[in-house]
């Protein structure tokens, strides 16, 4: 099961290898992370994906809340959130192909950002499962590089992270 | 007023009420020694390993319940006091430790004497910094100490660079700290403080399992109350000895792995554990699915991690012992009656004591015995690890907080020594022994330098048996005696090591001496080791082995 956990955080050197370490420490693996400031320059968040079961979960929020350094933790599991994740895929284009590539780019709303005589390079935005949709059908065509910023969310309550 | 990053760190340590502190000097923190060579206030133990000076500073916090604080070099310096921070991270000591850094220009070179301390700590450290620039170092010292001494009490690392501790700050030092993101939660949720009550009425076989939260938050006083008024049996963790005075008739003593039959008995059978400031350790529960069947749980901690984290707690109250306790007790009937249940203890009590075969040989848990009676049990007891630990443990009656001082989460060998001298200094009027085995002393020895040039009376006990005597234990018990690499019976003539550090030395060979030899060392007012050639095989008894249940007990007598 993964969980979205949302954690705001002092912005400060450091934080984030406390973060890691702790997760490193107790064998837990983390799916994806992204890392920015908030609308309070001294605050960061940090939206981390964790596969885990309930208990392992709980255990790792209550061991991020005690970090000193952490303000707030949320797991957003179950809750009514925005998730969204950015990717920039690198997918061959041969001449015969194109006009297909196009015309799946469109349909799913992504940008050709960079062309060049054999490739696409492709950005796309939405949610875990549009981006798998979209990277089914370009693997058809080969893909020859593929970089992901990690999941974000908020959540739509206007309380909650 | 404008002084440098040295002087901002004594005048904290001034502020702060930090009398005493223990230390090594290097390149990296001589600015630090310079200025504290013209504070006549605060009294600097200068160790010989820098290991020590940690396990020193963690002795005295112990004993006293004030903070302990260490400081030493970078680099090296840094990376010796690991181990200390460590065994303190464990058993939750307040401690701030001041490690001097290279130049901030120079940090991530690999510049002489490097070492990144902050990265390496951060598992084993409540907390720790690295400053970089002197006008931070008034509120991060202000910090350090909030953090230390608050919430689950822990040791909080300063890194900080020579070029910090020369730079000039106008800043002061702050009254008072806020930080937004630690608010440690001392008041109990009222409504689960209501609940705990009504279990506990109802209960017909209810069991206090306190630990060493008890001593930290200072409950001592409202666990007796509540103990007694509700006439309820206590049994403690190693780190909870003192905590509830083991003379009482509702003690049970140590429970776990090396606990007592009938505390291991009561808790197997009982229908309501009430876990106060204890965190259901893996050598206290045993195998977890077969531990404490019949119960429910109340667990009263100021961790919250510590909660639901090995055992399901049924009843969860988050918040300091001495409140939540104070809470609970006008909540509790009067001496509920409960007879059966005390009688089956008393039956326990009566049939399984803690025994060994005394005659022939010098037994070590005679020489513990003979400490208490020779001190009346007013002694500040240090241990060592391993055998001479739970022997410790198990034959000396502890009836006092922050008598027992010992590594119990963390397991350190060498600690003992190092602590007796920490805990010493912090309480003079006390007779201080450190109970070693002689393993473990051999670990600290350097210090006997440290005892004698600051003329510490403290007197160490070694039950010297000549092996590494727990790990050869699990070898006869779980590997078929085969003894491998335990055989230490070539070490040193301890009597002579004693006289060459300038220290005075006892052997002892035979049950009759020992009397003697313990009013002989009390009545000098050094340092003394007293090497008691102890029954080389003798086993710790009774045991739980690793990973079964806690009423599977070996017994080494019928």
């Amino acid at each position: 099961m993964r969980h979205i956990i949302s954690i705001e955080v002092e912005n400060r050197f450091g934080i984030l290898a406390r973060i890691t370490s702790l997760f490193s420490a107790r064998g837990f693996n983390i799916d994806s992370l992204a890392v920015g400031e908030t609308e309070d320059p001294t605050v960061s968040r940090i939206t981390m994906v964790v596969p885990g079961d309930d208990q392992i979960i709980e255990q790792v929020i209550k061991q991020l809340h005690k970090l000193v350094d952490v303000i707030k933790v949320v797991d957003l599991r179950g809750q009514d959130i925005v998730e969204r994740e950015l990717i920039l895929v690198k997918v061959n284009a041969r001449r015969a192909d194109r006009a297909e590539i196009m015309r799946i780019v469109d349909i799913f709303r992504a940008k050709i950002v960079d062309i060049d005589p054999l490739s696409f390079t492709i950005e796309i935005t939405g949610t875990e499962e549009k981006i798998k949709g979209i990277l089914a059908l370009l693997k058809i065509f080969g893909i020859k590089k593929l970089v992901r910023t990690g999941k974000i969310a908020l959540s739509r309550e206007g309380k909650r992270i | 007023m404008k002084r440098n990053g040295a002087q901002v760190i004594v005048e904290a340590l001034m502020k702060e009420e930090v009398d005493i502190i223990f230390g090594f000097p290097g390149g990296s923190v001589i600015p630090l020694y310079d200025a504290l060579y013209e504070t006549k206030e605060i009294k600097h133990i200068l160790t010989r390993h820098e290991q020590a000076a940690a396990h020193a500073a963690d002795g005295y916090a112990r004993a006293t319940g004030k903070v302990g604080v260490c400081v030493a070099t970078s680099g090296p310096g840094a990376t010796n006091l690991v181990t200390g921070i460590a065994t303190a991270h464990m058993d939750s000591v307040p401690m701030v430790i001041i490690t001097g850094q290279v130049p901030t220009h120079m940090i991530g070179n690999d510049a002489f004497q490097e070492a990144n301390i902050t990265g390496i700590t951060y598992s084993v450290s409540k907390h720790n910094y690295l400053v970089k620039r002197v006008d931070e170092l008034p509120s991060v010292l202000k910090e350090a100490f909030h953090i230390a001494t608050t919430g689950r009490k822990g040791p909080v690392l300063i890194d900080v660079p020579k070029d910090v501790l020369t730079g000039e700050t106008k800043v002061p030092y702050p009254a008072e700290v806020k930080i937004r993101s630690y608010n440690p939660n001392y008041k109990g949720n009222l409504r689960q403080i209501k609940r705990a009550a009504s279990a506990i009425n109802k209960s017909e076989k209810p069991i206090i399992y306190a630990g060493g939260g008890i001593i930290s938050s200072e409950a001592s006083v409202e666990l007796i109350q509540f103990a007694r008024q509700a006439g309820i049996p206590v049994t403690t963790t190693l780190m909870g000895l003192g905590a509830f005075p083991e003379n009482d008739k509702l003690s049970l003593g140590m429970l776990g792995m090396h606990g007592t039959r009938y505390a291991n008995y009561a808790i197997s059978e009982t229908d309501l554990i009430i876990a106060a400031g204890a965190r259901f350790d893996d050598r206290i529960t045993g195998n977890v699915s077969e531990f404490a069947p019949y119960a429910k749980i109340i667990h009263l901690d100021i961790d919250p991690t510590v909660i639901s984290k090995s055992v399901r707690v049924d009843i969860p109250i988050v918040g300091d012992a001495k409140n939540i306790l104070s809470q609970l007790i006008p909540l509790i009937e009067k001496k509920r009656k409960r007879e059966a249940w005390h009688a089956r203890i008393k039956e326990w009590k009566g049939k399984h004591p803690l025994k060994y075969q005394r005659g022939g040989d010098l037994k070590p848990q005679y020489v513990v015995e003979k400490i208490d009676e020779v001190t009346k049990g007013e002694a500040i007891i240090a241990t060592e690890v391993g055998q001479n630990q739970m022997w410790a443990a198990q034959f000396y009656q502890y009836t006092k907080p922050r008598t027992f001082i010992s590594s119990g989460g963390l397991g350190t060998m060498g600690y003992g020594f190092p602590a007796s001298i920490g805990a010493q200094i912090g309480c003079p009027d006390k007779v201080v022994f450190d109970i070693a085995g002689d393993g473990s002393f051999q670990m600290n020895i350097q210090e006997l330098a440290t005892a004698v040039n600051y003329k510490i009376p403290v007197k160490i006990a070694i039950l010297n048996n000549g092996y590494l005597g727990m790990v050869r234990q699990w070898q006869e018990f779980f590997y078929h005696h085969r003894y491998s690499q335990v055989d230490i019976e070539k070490g040193p003539d301890f009597v002579k090591v004693a006289a060459a550090y300038g220290a005075e030395g006892i052997r002892v060979d035979k049950t009759e001496e020992v009397e003697p030899a313990l009013k002989k060392a009390l009545d000098i007012p050094g340092p003394v080791i007293i090497d008691f050639r102890v029954s080389r095989e003798e086993n710790v008894y009774p045991m739980v082995p690793a990973g079964v249940a806690l009423t599977q007990m070996i017994e080494g007598l019928a």
